[in-house]
């Protein structure tokens, strides 16, 4: 499914893209585009790629062969820190956030400003980034906690305040990944609402696995199996896929 | 809500303050000449430390060789020194006069050219700073470029460390081979091996170390001190946050490496020799124990560290000298496994809560009411 030009809308075109480790082709030529403000949702089996494919994305794990255009960047060739700068968020799927700072430590190294050494060092946390700062603090439920060691949050909390860390970063493609797993039942509610808020005016690339939530969210769907694409569209069409039934939604 | 994030806080003013009078006021007036420059040669690992601290404490990179950077730093300050001891009026009885006498034992006949510019104590200076800068920059690039971390990149600074100490024995003819330099007289003219030398000398360490304590207290309270800890623990997150953090770590490395070399200058002008027994893989322990005893996160800390085992070394090791190896790697182990924050961790657990409940109940026993938003927590 190799397609030679790439219409200009797209903000991500992912083409003919391959891994392998030791032979075993994790993605197999795979290819997809994501528009701007698009919310795309992929899903799959265990083991189909997903996790994979945003390793990919955002420069973690380096691609056997293919392309990744992101505003007509070439992703492939560049390193993860220069792909973030380009504007390319990434949420894991476990909370990874600084425990022994503070949450308002912690927004503060993602505010995308004075990202070199001696940028760091002479960086000053001035009203504009105390505003952003509390702006975001406020958006992810985490206002009074400001001064809280991350270390002290709950499961829930950590993963808003990782999400508060993309959202500061102003990303323009957001990749998350199973942003409500683990959660508990009102915390997963709050994330909705709060994914709902940070998805708006960017593209967004989710994986996860609760059908309920994709299909609150997903403009179009991607299913993922083996590495390679078994359907995509809508969720109304995916879900009455033959094939995508019989691998996964069956079960 | 935001609090400023202020220079010293009250505790570490506290520290700071009891700090210098211990060194400035209280050890001068109470030590004679011979114990100050026994604790002037403490203070040089005060600096190794302090470096430790930073790259080790807070940005999680442990590094088993300082004793390279001493070393370089210390080496560097004797050439100056053993240059000027070597003027032709003092060689005149070696065939060749004007050059160091260990290079007249080792059949060398001219001033090797890398030994040239250290005639001039400006080079030198700059040398003691930028040659350890230097390669502790081409080290880290080469390790935190390609994603070398962890226990390798400890081994592979224990390699160098090994691999440096070799080079200067086996090197005999430049270096002075394992005996060092020795017998270094004046610097400018200006004898260093009186007791008034070493007393001025003291007060110049102690005012370099102070300089030394501020640079990385500045450091550590800039977001590149932040970045440093965020580094340590997740490191990937801080990739995913746009910064490129083999430049972070070899920002860290470097900034240790000069630490440590101006105490390793330091250390040949108060005790007036330099040789490779304090370049090598023991000596570079030993430096990281110091910063473990004091608290590896504590910059104050570290000082006290390197003061209290060097003092205990020096005492226990003058009665029992078989026994100190073994007491200093009881110590690490006791440290590591009971108070992995050191001295400064069993300071700030137990000693900290009494002094702070002490004052609490005197200032509310006087109906002080002015200052309790200093000590309140923020929310």
């Amino acid at each position: 499914m190799l397609i030679g030009h790439q219409p200009k809308e797209f903000l991500l075109a992912v083409s003919g893209l391959t891994v392998s480790f030791d032979g075993f082709k994790a993605v197999n030529d795979l290819s997809f585009y994501v528009e701007e403000n698009e919310i795309r949702v992929i899903i799959g089996p265990n083991g189909a790629g997903k996790t994979t494919v945003l390793d990919l994305i955002c420069g973690k794990t380096k691609a056997t062969s293919g392309s990744i255009q992101f505003r007509g960047k070439e992703l492939t060739r560049m390193k993860e820190n220069e792909i973030v700068q380009t504007g390319v968020g990434r949420k894991f799927q476990t909370p990874s956030v600084f425990e022994d700072l503070t949450v308002l430590e912690n927004l503060e190294i993602s505010y995308p400003r004075g990202r070199s050494v001696f940028g760091s060092l002479t960086f000053d946390r001035d009203a504009k980034v105390k505003e952003r700062i509390e702006e975001v603090a406020e958006i992810i439920f985490l206002k009074d906690r400001l001064d809280t060691y991350a270390a002290l949050l709950s499961h829930g909390q950590k993963q808003w305040l990782e999400i508060g860390m993309l959202l500061i970063q102003d990303p323009d493609l957001l990749m998350l990944d199973e942003p409500v797993a683990g959660m508990s039942v009102s915390e997963r509610a709050k994330t909705a609402e709060l994914l709902n808020r940070i998805i708006r005016d960017r593209s967004v690339l989710v994986i996860e696995h609760d059908m309920k939530f994709v299909e609150d969210i997903a403009h179009k769907v991607t299913v993922l199996h083996q590495g390679q694409i078994l359907s995509e569209g809508t969720m109304e069409k995916v879900k009455n896929d033959p094939k995508v039934i019989e691998v996964y939604l069956g079960h | 809500m935001i609090i400023n994030s202020r220079f010293l806080n009250r505790s570490e003013l506290v520290g700071f303050i009891s700090l210098a009078l211990l060194l400035i006021v209280i050890l001068p007036l109470t030590l004679d000449i011979f114990r100050l420059n026994l604790v002037a040669k403490y203070l040089t690992y005060a600096f190794v430390a302090i470096g430790l601290v930073m790259c080790w404490g807070y940005g999680g990179i442990l590094s088993l060789g300082q004793g390279v950077f001493f070393g370089l730093g210390g080496y560097c300050m004797a050439m100056f020194l053993k240059l000027e001891a070597s003027s032709v009026a003092n060689t005149k009885i070696q065939s060749t006069p004007g050059i160091p006498d260990f290079m007249d034992w080792n059949q060398i006949t001219s001033l090797p050219f890398f030994w040239k510019p250290f005639h001039s104590l400006p080079f030198t200076l700059a040398a003691i700073v930028v040659v350890p800068g230097l390669l502790a920059y081409i080290i880290g690039a080469a390790m935190f470029k390609r994603r070398v971390g962890g226990v390798y990149f400890s081994i592979i600074t224990q390699a160098i460390a090994a691999i440096l100490t070799i080079l200067i024995v086996g090197q005999q003819g430049y270096t002075g081979g394992i005996n060092g330099m020795t017998d270094l007289r004046t610097l400018l003219g200006w004898d260093i091996r009186t007791d008034h030398a070493k007393f001025v000398l003291y007060f110049v360490e102690v005012a370099l170390l102070f300089g030394c304590i501020v640079a990385a207290q500045f450091i550590r309270l800039t977001k590149l001190g932040r970045i440093l800890v965020a580094m340590r623990e997740q490191e990937d997150r801080v990739r995913f946050s746009g910064y490129s953090v083999a430049n972070f770590k070899i920002f860290a490395f470097c900034a240790a490496a000069v630490f440590a070399a101006i105490g390793g200058a330091l250390f040949t002008l108060e005790v007036g020799f330099m040789s490779p027994s304090f370049v090598g893989i023991v000596p570079s322990i030993e430096m990281v124990i110091y910063t473990a005893v004091g608290g590896r996160m504590s910059i104050f800390g570290a000082v006290y560290g390197s003061l209290l085992v060097n003092f205990a070394k020096t005492s226990l090791s003058e009665t029992f000298p078989q026994l100190w190896l073994f007491g200093l790697g009881a110590l690490f182990i006791a440290v590591v496994l009971a108070f992995p924050n050191g001295l400064s961790g069993i300071w700030a657990d137990y000693v900290q809560p009494h002094i702070d409940r002490l004052l609490s109940s005197r200032k509310s026993s006087w109906g002080d009411n002015g200052s309790v938003a200093d000590g309140a927590p923020a929310e």
